[in-house]
C-alpha cells in the first residue's frame, strides 16, 4: 500500500493552522505532506504585521514553532508557488518546475490586495500592504518621503496609516465611504474614531474616492480625488480591500463564485472532492468570503477533520465576524449584529466626544444581546462577545457606562458561563482556560491568546492571582513604586525605606544585592548627591563603589569621558602616557572613547589624578547612568551634514553626564539622514534635518536590537533639550530595575502614543516637575572623581588590603599578548575549593 | 548592644590560637567589606552588618578564582547575613561560608573579635 500524499498550496496563517490540525490528528504520520509557499519565508502572523515597525523582526512574527516541519516530516518549499493544477493527472506544478502528485490537494492561497484601476496606480511610490516584503519596500521608500496617503479607511487601511505615521510621514487617509471602518462600525463609532485619529495629526478624507495618481518622472507626486480636490503626496498605499486568490482554481476548472472565491461545501471541499479550499480564497457554503483569520482557522480544522476521516460534525457553515483591534492606539471592536440588521431591536448608546469613547449595544426586544460596537474603550469586548446571544446578567445600560459612573455592578469574567468562547481565534472556552495555571500554560495548551491577543486580559482575570511582582525578597513594590514612595515621602535613606516599606520579614535587615543598588540609584536620581558618602556608600555595586569597572581577575578598567567622541591631540597623548606609565591595556570602545584595563584598586587614585589634572572627568562607564553621546562629524566637515552634530552631542553629553537611571543610557547625534552615528539604536537618538532635529527614543543594540521610534521632528535646539529632559525623567520615574528604554517603551501602556502624550502634550501635567528634576540634576552635577581625589577620607577605601595599605594584591597579575597585557588567569585557579569547609 | 568606640580594633583568627589585626572597627561601613592580607598570603573579607555584627570569610570567589568577595554587597535573607560576589553574584552566608546558590560550594570562615 502506498502512502497517500497531501499537497498544501499556500503557507499563510491558515495553511499553518491546517498543518497543525493534521498533526494533532496523527495524519502527518500516515501521509506524505508537501507544502508550496510563495513567500520567501514560512507562515507568519499577518495580523500583527504593523508591529514589525515597532521593533518586532520577521522572526518574531513567525507562526511556525522551531522544528515543527522536521518533527512531523513535512516537506516545505518556500519561494516556490504553485503555477498549474492538472486535476486529471492529479498533479501540481510549481514555478521551479517541481511536479507534485497528490491524492488530496488543499488550496490556502489567501487573498490579494485590491488596487482600484485608476491612472498612475503602477507609478513608483505606489504600494500595497499585505506581506513583510511590502512593508520592507514601504519602509525603504519612506526614507526619502515626507507625505504619504493611504487609499482605504477600513481596518487594513488604518493599520497602514499607522505604519506610515510611525515612519514619520505626514499621513492622509482617503475613504470612499462616508465614515472610517464602514464594515465594522456604525456612524457614531466612525465619528468617534475620526475625532481621535485627527487629534493624532492624521488627515482623513471621507466620502471621496481616488480618481488618479498624479506622477512626475514616473514617481508619485500627488492624487486627484473625486471631490475635485488634489492632494500632494510622495507615496500611496492601496488598502482598499482584498480579493480571494482563486486564479489557480479558475485555470483548472473548479467552480468559483460570481464575485470570486473558490466555492466550497460545509467540509471545505471544492467541486472536485479531491480538492479542498480554506481561508480567504474560499467562498463558504453560506455564500461569503471571510477576510478574518478566525473563520480561516475554523475552515482549517474542518478540512483537516474531513481529510482525517473524522465524523463531519457541523462542518463550516459560517462564522462570527467579531473583531477587536488597536488601530493607531485606538481600541475598536465590533461583534455580533453590530449594525442591528435584525428587525425589532434596540440600541443602547454611550458616547463621550471629549474622550473619543463610543459604545453601542444592540439588544432584542426580549433583552438578548445581539451585538455591538466599541470605539475608544474596548475593555469589555472580551466579556460582551461571549455574552452575545444571551440575556446579560446586568442591564445593557450598566454594560456600556464607564466604571464608577453609575455602573454599580462590575461585571467580571466570573459572570461568564463555562461554555463561553473566550478566544474566538482558536475557539477556546472559559472551561478550558480554567484547567490551566498560568497565561503561558494557557497559550501552550489551548493556543488561546495567541491569535489577535484581544482576549489576554480576560484570560488573566480567569487565572489564579498573578505572582508577586515585587522587586526582590525584601520589597513587594516595583522599582517605579519605590521611586514614587521615596519621592513623595521624601525618604533619603535605604534603611528608612526598608524599615517602613519593606516586606514584614525583611524590615530591620540588610536588604540584598538587588534592592540596595536599585534604591541607591533612586536616591541618587532624586537627591543628586555624591553617591559614595554615608549610607549611600553601602548601597552601590562594586563598580560604583570604586568608580571603575571590575574585570574578571578583580582588576579595574578606567574610562575617561570624551564628550561626543571629540578629543584634542594633547588629551589623546595624556591618555596614552597614563596607559603606558601604569602598564594598562587600551582599547577603543563602541561609544567613541578609550577604555584602559588592568588597574589595581590601589592604583585608581593615581591614575585619576593624572587624568583629572589633564582636564578629564569620570565617564560613568561603571554606573547605571549616561554613558556616551556618540556623533558623526556633521556639517562642520561633512559635505552631506545639515546640522552641527558634534556640538549637539557634546552639549547633551555634558547636560546628562552623571544622571543615575534604572539602567545605562546611550545616545548619539547624526548630522544628516545617512545616520553615521547610528542614533536609531540608542536610548535617545537625534538625527539632523534641514529644519532642526528629529528625536528618536527606545532604540537598543545588544542581544535584543530595537530600532528607536520617532518621538518628534524638526525640533529647535531648545525644544530638543526640553523634550529629552522630560523623556529621561519620565523613564527614570516609571521604569523597572534594569529595564532599558526599549523594553520600558514596549511595556508602557499605550506605547509611543502615550509617551508622546505625556512628554510632548503634557497629558499628565507632569512636565514642569520632570524639567525641574532635570534642572536640579544639571545644577548639582559634580565630577565624582575630582571630588573623590579632593577628600582624603574618601580616598581611604582605595587600598587592596585594609591591614597593609601599601601592598599590591598579588593575585592581580598579567601576561603579555599582542604587545599589551591580559589577565593571568592561571594564578586564579590555585587553591580552588581547598579549606572550603564550614566551621 | 554595645556602644562602639573609635579605638576598638577588629581581629581575626586565620588558624586556631593566632589572631591578626584587621583595622579599627569604625573603619568598616555597615553593609560593605574590606580585604585583609593574612600572614600566609591568603586573603580574608571582613564585613559589618547594620546591627554592628562583624564577620570574616575567605576573600576568594570560588566561582571565578578572583579575590573579590570583600567588594560584594551585604544582604540578609531569613535573618541571616550574606555577601553577593561582585562578579557573578553568587551569595555566601557570612556565618557559615556556605554558598546559598550552590550546595556544593562553600568558602572558609574566620572567627573575629573586637578588642
Amino acid at each position: 500500500m502506498t502512502t497517500p500524499t497531501i499537497v498544501l498550496v499556500g503557507h499563510g496563517m491558515v495553511g499553518q493552522r491546517f498543518l497543525e490540525a493534521l498533526a494533532d490528528r496523527g495524519v502527518t504520520g500516515r501521509a506524505r505532506i508537501v507544502v508550496l509557499c510563495e513567500e520567501p519565508r514560512p507562515a507568519y502572523d499577518r495580523v500583527q504585521l504593523t508591529s514589525y515597525f515597532s521593533g518586532r523582526t520577521p522572526d518574531d512574527l513567525s507562526m511556525v514553532e522551531a522544528g515543527f516541519m522536521e518533527k512531523h516530516g513535512i516537506e516545505l518549499y518556500v519561494g516556490d508557488p504553485a503555477e498549474t493544477i492538472d486535476r486529471e493527472a492529479r498533479t501540481v506544478t510549481a514555478r521551479s518546475g517541481r511536479v507534485l502528485a497528490y491524492d488530496t490537494l488543499v488550496l490556502a492561497t489567501g487573498s490579494y490586495p485590491f488596487v482600484p484601476p485608476v491612472p498612475g496606480k503602477d507609478a513608483r511610490g505606489c504600494f500595497v500592504y499585505r506581506t513583510i516584503e511590502d512593508l520592507l519596500a514601504i519602509e525603504e521608500y519612506a526614507r526619502t518621503a515626507t507625505t504619504g496617503a493611504v487609499v482605504g479607511g477600513g481596518l487594513l487601511g488604518l493599520e497602514a496609516a499607522g505604519a506610515l505615521k510611525g515612519l514619520g510621514l505626514d499621513t492622509h487617509v482617503v475613504e470612499f465611504a462616508p465614515r472610517l471602518m464602514p464594515v465594522q462600525v456604525d456612524e457614531g463609532g466612525g465619528a468617534a474614531l475620526l475625532r481621535t485619529i485627527e487629534k493624532m495629526g492624521l488627515t482623513v478624507h471621507t466620502g471621496t474616492g481616488t480618481q488618479e495618481v498624479v506622477t512626475a518622472d514616473g514617481a508619485v507626486s500627488g492624487m486627484k480625488l473625486s471631490d475635485g480636490s488634489e492632494l500632494a503626496t510622495d507615496m500611496v498605499v492601496f488598502s482598499a480591500g482584498v480579493r480571494p486568490r482563486d486564479q489557480l482554481a479558475r485555470d483548472c476548472g473548479l467552480d468559483v463564485g460570481e464575485r470570486g472565491g473558490i466555492a466550497v461545501d460545509e467540509l471545505c471541499r471544492t467541486s472536485d472532492p479531491a480538492v479542498f479550499a480554506i481561508g480567504e480564497c474560499a467562498l463558504a457554503s453560506d455564500g461569503r468570503v471571510y477576510g478574518l483569520v478566525a473563520p480561516g482557522y475554523e475552515m482549517a480544522q474542518t478540512a483537516a477533520a474531513a481529510i482525517a476521516g473524522e465524523g463531519a460534525g457541523d462542518g463550516f457553515t459560517g462564522a462570527d465576524m467579531s473583531t477587536k483591534l488597536k488601530l493607531l492606539g485606538v481600541d475598536v471592536a465590533s461583534f455580533g449584529d453590530a449594525h442591528g440588521t435584525a428587525g425589532d431591536c434596540l440600541d443602547v448608546v454611550y458616547s463621550d466626544s471629549r474622550s473619543g469613547v463610543y459604545k453601542k449595544l444592540v439588544v432584542s426586544a426580549d433583552g438578548v444581546l445581539l451585538g455591538g460596537v466599541l470605539v475608544g474603550d474596548a475593555e469589555q469586548y472580551g466579556l460582551l462577545r461571549p455574552l452575545t446571544g444571551t440575556v446579560p446578567p446586568v442591564s445593557p445600560e450598566q454594560l456600556v457606562l464607564p466604571a464608577g459612573a453609575g455602573a454599580p455592578v462590575a461585571l467580571g469574567p466570573s459572570a461568564l458561563p463555562d461554555d463561553a468562547v473566550i478566544c474566538s481565534c482558536h475557539n477556546v472556552t472559559k472551561h478550558a482556560i480554567g484547567q490551566c495555571e498560568s497565561l503561558a500554560e494557557v497559550k501552550k495548551c489551548t493556543k488561546a491568546g495567541t491569535g489577535c491577543g484581544s482576549c489576554v486580559k480576560v484570560i488573566e482575570k480567569l487565572l489564579p492571582a498573578p505572582t508577586d511582582e515585587g522587586l526582590c525578597g525584601c520589597f513587594s513594590y516595583t522599582r517605579s513604586e519605590l521611586y514614587e514612595i521615596a519621592r513623595t515621602l521624601r525618604l533619603t535613606s535605604f534603611a528608612a525605606l526598608l524599615d517602613s516599606h519593606g516586606r514584614e520579614e525583611a524590615r530591620g535587615g540588610e536588604g540584598c544585592e538587588v534592592c540596595k543598588p536599585t534604591v541607591g540609584s533612586i536616591l541618587a536620581s532624586l537627591n543628586n548627591g555624591y553617591i559614595l558618602d554615608g549610607e549611600q556608600a553601602s548601597l552601590q555595586d562594586t563598580n560604583d563603589h570604586f568608580l571603575a569597572n571590575m574585570q574578571r581577575n578583580g582588576s579595574y578598567s578606567v574610562v575617561p569621558r570624551i564628550p561626543g567622541g571629540e578629543i584634542t591631540p594633547d588629551k589623546l597623548i595624556v591618555i596614552g602616557e597614563v596607559a603606558r606609565d601604569f602598564g594598562l591595556y587600551t582599547k577603543i570602545t563602541g561609544g567613541q572613547r578609550i577604555d584602559l584595563f588592568g588597574a589595581r584598586v590601589d592604583q585608581l587614585p593615581s591614575i585619576w589624578t593624572r587624568l583629572v589634572d589633564a582636564g578629564f572627568e569620570s565617564g560613568h562607564a561603571y554606573g547605571k547612568a549616561l554613558r556616551t553621546v556618540k556623533s558623526c562629524v556633521g556639517q562642520t566637515w561633512c559635505r552631506y551634514g545639515v546640522q552641527d552634530s558634534v556640538r549637539m552631542a557634546i552639549r547633551l553629553e555634558l547636560r546628562y553626564r552623571g544622571l543615575r537611571a534604572p539602567h545605562k543610557l546611550k545616545s548619539a547625534v547624526s548630522g544628516c539622514a545617512r545616520e553615521c552615528a547610528e542614533a536609531q539604536s540608542k536610548d535617545f537618538g537625534i538625527i539632523a534635518t534641514a529644519n532642526g532635529w528629529n528625536l528618536y527614543v527606545g532604540g537598543n543594540g545588544g542581544a535584543t536590537p530595537r530600532h528607536a521610534d520617532l518621538l518628534a521632528q524638526d525640533l529647535s535646539d531648545a525644544e530638543l533639550v526640553r523634550l529629552i529632559d522630560r523623556f529621561l525623567m519620565f523613564y527614570i520615574r516609571t521604569a523597572d530595575r534594569l529595564e532599558r528604554t526599549s523594553t520600558w517603551l514596549e511595556r508602557l501602556e499605550g506605547g509611543l502614543d502615550h509617551l508622546r502624550d505625556v512628554v510632548v502634550h503634557d497629558s499628565l501635567g507632569l512636565c514642569d516637575e520632570l524639567e525641574a528634576l532635570m534642572a536640579a540634576h544639571v545644577a548639582g552635577y559634580r565630577d565624582e572623581w575630582a571630588e573623590t581625589l579632593d577628600d582624603p577620607e574618601r580616598l581611604r577605601r582605595f587600598v587592596s588590603f585594609v591591614n597593609a595599605p601599601g601592598a599590591p594584591d598579588p593575585s592581580v597579575r598579567f601576561v603579555p599578548e599582542r604587545d599589551q597585557i591580559k589577565p593571568d588567569l592561571t594564578i586564579l585557579t590555585i587553591g580552588t575549593l581547598e579549606g572550603a569547609t564550614s566551621r | 548592644m554595645t556602644t562602639m568606640t573609635t579605638t576598638t580594633t577588629l581581629e581575626l583568627s586565620p588558624s586556631p590560637g593566632s589572631w591578626v589585626a584587621v583595622c579599627e572597627e569604625a573603619r568598616l561601613i555597615p553593609g560593605r567589606g574590606v580585604a585583609a592580607l593574612l600572614p600566609d598570603g591568603r586573603q580574608a573579607a571582613v564585613f559589618r552588618d547594620r546591627s554592628g555584627r562583624t564577620y570574616a570569610i575567605d576573600n576568594r570567589d570560588p566561582f571565578t578564582g578572583a579575590q573579590v568577595l570583600s567588594r560584594g554587597l551585604v544582604g540578609s535573607a531569613g535573618g541571616r547575613a550574606f555577601v553577593a560576589s561582585p562578579l557573578l553574584k553568587q551569595r555566601f552566608d557570612l556565618e557559615t561560608g556556605r554558598c546559598l546558590d550552590d550546595d556544593e560550594v562553600a568558602v572558609a570562615v574566620y572567627p573575629v573579635r573586637s578588642i
